[in-house]
């Protein structure tokens, strides 16, 4: 049977999270009440049957290391294949490569040590539950070289202008990849291609100096490779900005967009933590949130989002806003808007309001 | 060599617990919210320092075999020591099972022998509390004791409900009197001894020869001590403690988490207590629900009212339902507008639209599951 193998490649994602990215690559943005970023592409990748996922990492991540670990959390802590967590190497002087190239070049044992014949290769900011099986029996049945997988959206969204657009003809044979911003056909940054043709492209993209491997290895190529294109369909959304970040947060609160993340495919899989149940004190007044455990909740939390080990004092409000792990919002606090980081502390009193359009954000570690 | 080792006893069978226990081991009975009972010695255990810990299990133990696993969640997947879970077994000379708790370990001597421990911990599997038991070793050590038995003070009126130490003003035990009539002392075994091991095994060895003995550490090897004369003291413990033996104080225990004064906190940093952690999605909390003096747990759906209670996880309380005082295990399913008042429900249970179940404020919880569901709807169908 044919196999695949993953790749996170974080070299080429977007970086306009602002304060959540100050201190953290944006694969371990919190996200949902107890998930990051990473969870969705490698739960799916877990799910579709992978066991060998490689990780790209060029900075920021300690706290990606700290949260993926030895992988047990997602069954990856295996003797055979597993997680390998592959940052570049620094200590090369005679390496002129350059981008995520770099990763390639310098980890190619990584892809010829692993069992499988093909590589499927995905971003962190194209957020769904799903597997891939079918995507790649789609792979093998056309014989494709590559396969896009895409979706077709039915409203452009400002966090769509930054993705490529795919032009295809009736039978899916992707005939241009281009920035055109009114085309609804969005390429997901998550694509299949066989490991051999993966290796041939790296290393012509290298002979010539390049940088970009889908940009240089694959759209550069569209006229002579056979690209196929692979439609997704169910529920997603593209986590790029500080903007889509909050409203793609808030839109879980609708039970049904909820349970269509979380509960209708597989299980995404995440760090688990110790934290006891969440509590509920005597005037805690919750509606319309999502919370996670040890919380303790004593105020008025509405339209929000609670991380693990969040506590809301008494006489404080909460509303529209997301609260990151382990933080305080103290007595007769006012939150609206807001997106606080974790560990933050906000004193007694204090009212922050934001706007839907611009969220207020308090970065890590913050007494306010 | 390792200084202390623990010995959890697990086999019980928990009969006062009734359909709770009916297919699984005491200790495994789900408790909190998220843990089961044996979570609590064991996170001590780990707290404590104490990571080489014997379990011994005999009745119904797929279900805590399957929880301890490799112990992990409670940093006891170790080369060294360890969690090992320790069932009756045959040998040359045939087997038994576990008589008795002194019977458990005199059967466990080459395991810990292994280890050539100075002192061994000899605790059960079904009490709730959080305990740090080098407290407990260290004034074992200073008396230079051959026992030490961990005591809490209980109020007069009932402690002859409970094993009664009697002592002298420096706690060195003079009598242990077994559920006494009128008791001397207000000072209540909690089933927690720390032994010194050369002592304990020289008297489990002796025990196992009485064909007369039931082979139990509270009816049998203490007293036998105590007639030796052996340096017995008791270990004075302040803070909560449970034994979680009946319907109504099992019920209780998970009401006292939800008071703010209770001395147990889940939430307490310093002293955690670990367990399986699953990994469902965070609660989702409905427009028109309402929660309050609860612990909820990750992957329940709330839309209804939830009061004084404990939800497991992936628990569904449908619109206008009234859940309270009530313990509500994993996986359940409850319709709308039902009424639950100080019911236990068990794992996969699903209650239809309407069902009204309650219990008077002085009435003993009940506890319900699928089947005792069905069969009520036959008896309330034959009726109409």
């Amino acid at each position: 049977m044919e196999r695949m193998m993953g790749l996170i490649n974080l070299e080429h994602e977007h970086h306009s999270f602002q304060e959540l990215s100050y201190y953290r690559n944006s694969a371990s943005i919190p996200i949902a009440g107890r998930y990051r970023l990473i969870d969705f592409p490698l739960s799916n990748m877990v799910n579709s049957g992978i066991d060998e996922i490689a990780v790209f990492v060029r900075s920021k991540y300690r706290s990606l290391l700290d949260h993926l670990g030895t992988g047990e959390y997602w069954d990856l802590d295996r003797r055979n294949g597993g997680l390998f967590i592959l940052p570049p190497d620094w200590h090369d002087p005679t390496d002129m490569t350059k981008g995520d190239l770099q990763f390639f070049h310098h980890h190619r044992d990584c892809f010829l040590r692993c069992h499988s014949d093909y590589v499927l290769i995905s971003g962190c900011q194209f957020i769904t539950n799903t597997d891939y099986y079918e995507a790649f029996a789609y792979h093998l049945d056309r014989n494709a070289d590559v396969t896009l997988i895409s979706t077709h959206e039915e409203e452009i969204l400002p966090e769509h202008d930054l993705y490529f657009r795919i032009e295809a003809d009736d039978l899916g044979w992707v005939k241009n990849i281009t920035n055109e911003k009114r085309n609804p056909h969005i390429f997901t940054g998550t694509y299949i291609i066989s490991k051999k043709l993966l290796l041939e492209l790296v290393d012509e993209c290298i002979a010539y100096h390049k940088y970009h491997f889908f940009h240089h290895g694959i759209v550069n190529h569209l006229g002579s490779l056979k690209v196929q294109t692979f439609r997704h369909r169910g529920f997603h959304a593209f986590i790029n900005s500080i903007t889509s970040y909050y409203r793609h947060n808030l839109n879980l609160l609708n039970e049904e967009t909820y349970r269509k993340l979380f509960f209708e495919k597989h299980f995404i899989k995440t760090k688990t933590s110790n934290q006891p149940p969440a509590q509920y004190k005597g005037l805690a007044e919750v509606k319309n949130s999502i919370l996670s455990n040890g919380c303790v909740v004593d105020g008025k939390v509405e339209n929000s989002i609670l991380f693990r080990g969040v506590e809301v004092k008494k006489g404080a409000t909460v509303k529209n806003s997301i609260i990151m792990q382990r933080s305080t919002i103290a007595e007769d606090v006012y939150l609206e808007n807001v997106i606080i980081d974790k560990d933050v502390f906000i004193t007694k009193g204090q009212k922050l309001i934001g706007s839907i359009e611009k969220p207020y954000v308090v970065p890590k570690w913050q007494t306010v | 060599m390792k200084e202390c080792i623990g010995m959890l006893l697990a086999g019980g069978e928990g009969k006062r617990l009734g359909l709770l226990t009916a297919q699984l081991a005491k200790p495994a009975v789900p408790f909190g919210g998220k843990y089961r009972i044996i979570d609590f010695t064991l996170s001590n255990c780990s707290n404590s320092n104490i990571h080489t810990v014997g379990v011994l299990t005999q009745y119904a133990p797929y279900d805590l075999h399957k929880h301890i696993s490799n112990g992990k969640p409670w940093d006891m997947d170790r080369k060294d020591g360890g969690v090992s879970v320790l069932s009756p077994y045959t040998g040359k000379t045939g087997g038994d099972w576990y008589s008795g708790t002194a019977d458990a370990i005199y059967q466990n001597i080459p395991f810990i022998n292994q280890y050539n421990p100075k002192y061994v911990l000899v605790i059960s599997g079904d009490h709730i509390y959080q305990m740090n038991y080098q407290k407990l070793l260290d004034q074992h050590k200073a008396t230079m004791a051959d026992v030490t038995i961990s005591v809490i003070e209980v109020p007069w009126k009932e402690a002859s409900r409970f094993g009664i130490l009697n002592t002298d003003e420096d706690l060195k035990i003079y009598e242990f009197e077994e559920k006494p009539e009128h008791p001397k002392s207000n000072l209540a075994s909690m089933g927690i001894y720390l032994f010194t091991w050369d002592v304990l095994k020289h008297y489990l060895i002796k025990d196992a020869t009485q064909k007369q003995s039931s082979h139990d550490f509270g009816k049998d090897i203490i007293p036998l001590m105590l007639r030796d004369q052996l340096k017995l003291y008791a270990f004075r413990f302040n803070g909560y403690w449970k034994d979680v033996g009946t319907l109504q104080s099992y019920w209780e225990a998970n009401m006292d988490l939800l008071k703010d004064d209770c001395e147990l906190k889940l939430n307490n940093k310093q002293w955690r207590i670990y367990t399986n952690n699953s990994n469902f999605p965070p609660q989702f909390i409905s427009e028109g629900a309402t929660v309050i003096t609860s612990l909820i747990n990750d992957g329940c759906f709330i839309r209804g009212r939830v009061i004084e209670s404990v939800l497991f996880r992936n628990v569904d309380v449908g619109e206008g339902s009234i859940i309270e005082q009530s313990i509500i295990h994993s996986g359940v399913k409850i319709g709308e507008n039902c009424v639950l008042k100080k019911v236990i429900v068990m794992e996969n249970t699903t209650i239809k639209d309407g069902t009204v179940i309650q219990v008077n404020d002085d009435g003993e919880p009940v506890v319900i599951n699928q089947e005792v569901l069905e069969q009520k709807a036959l008896v309330m169908g034959g009726e109409s």
